[in-house]
């Protein structure tokens, strides 16, 4: 089966809708069927990724950690858009650290957020195959 | 290269159009269908960014039936937008190499 470029563009927040979540989990799939799999975070998308989520007050799953499951499916390229951070208060320095293991690197741990520009964002955007949006 | 932007959803009630726009490159299509054609209405503040989209080289295309629906006249619409057909629709997603479909 061919690779193609799938990008994944959250825009939600995670826990007042299920588009979240189901994001999570076609990514994941996509990822076991090992297509190049990237991710954006942009708009209200940037709260999926804040440290320190805990839903056990609201009696629903907290998913934030699977997050960190991304690395070992090779899932590197997270890209969140600084203006979306910026707007919401919000530095890198509030995101949960996302690292992955470089086998050509003897195995070193690199992190796979990057905080892009809108300008930059456009053009991952431009390089995907195919697009989804939640 | 390049990408077709659907946007379905009015542009008064959510935040779509406006990301689109701030993250499409220049030369994109922005096809408006459903609640999404409200932003093509002259004198609306959203056909203010739709101006500014057709400045940036955007070709922005609105759907004719969801238009009518809404008791848009092709005289309401700002100049600069193209009227598309439902086979208008399928003739633009063969034409651009991608669609993102935002929500």
């Amino acid at each position: 089966m061919a690779t193609k470029k799938f990008l994944y563009v959250n825009r939600k927040a995670p826990h007042g809708s299920i588009y979240a979540l189901e994001s999570l989990e076609v990514v994941l799939i996509g990822a076991a069927f090992e297509q190049d799999v990237t991710l954006a975070f942009v708009d209200d998308g940037v709260y999926q990724l804040l440290k320190d989520q805990d839903t056990g007050a609201i009696g629903t799953k907290n998913f934030s950690p699977t997050y960190r499951a991304l690395g070992d499916y090779d899932i590197n390229q997270i890209y969140v858009e600084q203006e979306s951070l910026e707007s919401r208060g919000l530095s890198k320095d509030d995101l949960m650290p996302l690292t992955w293991e470089d086998e050509d690197d003897d195995w070193a741990e690199k992190d796979s957020i990057h905080v892009v520009s809108s300008a930059e964002l456009a053009e991952i955007i431009e390089q995907q195959d195919v697009i989804l949006n939640f | 290269m390049s990408v077709l932007h659907i946007i379905n959803k009015s542009p008064n009630d959510r935040n779509s159009l406006d990301t689109c726009l701030r993250l499409a490159l220049a030369g994109s299509g922005i096809l408006l269908i459903e609640d999404g054609v409200y932003a093509t209405r002259k004198n609306s503040s959203a056909a203010a960014r739709v101006q500014e989209a057709l400045e940036k080289n955007h070709t922005v295309y609105a759907l004719q039936p969801d238009l009518q629906a809404r008791g848009m006249s092709p005289e309401s619409v700002i100049e600069g937008v193209e009227l598309v057909d439902y086979d208008g629709f399928v003739k633009l997603t063969t034409e651009y190499d991608k669609t993102q479909s935002w929500l």
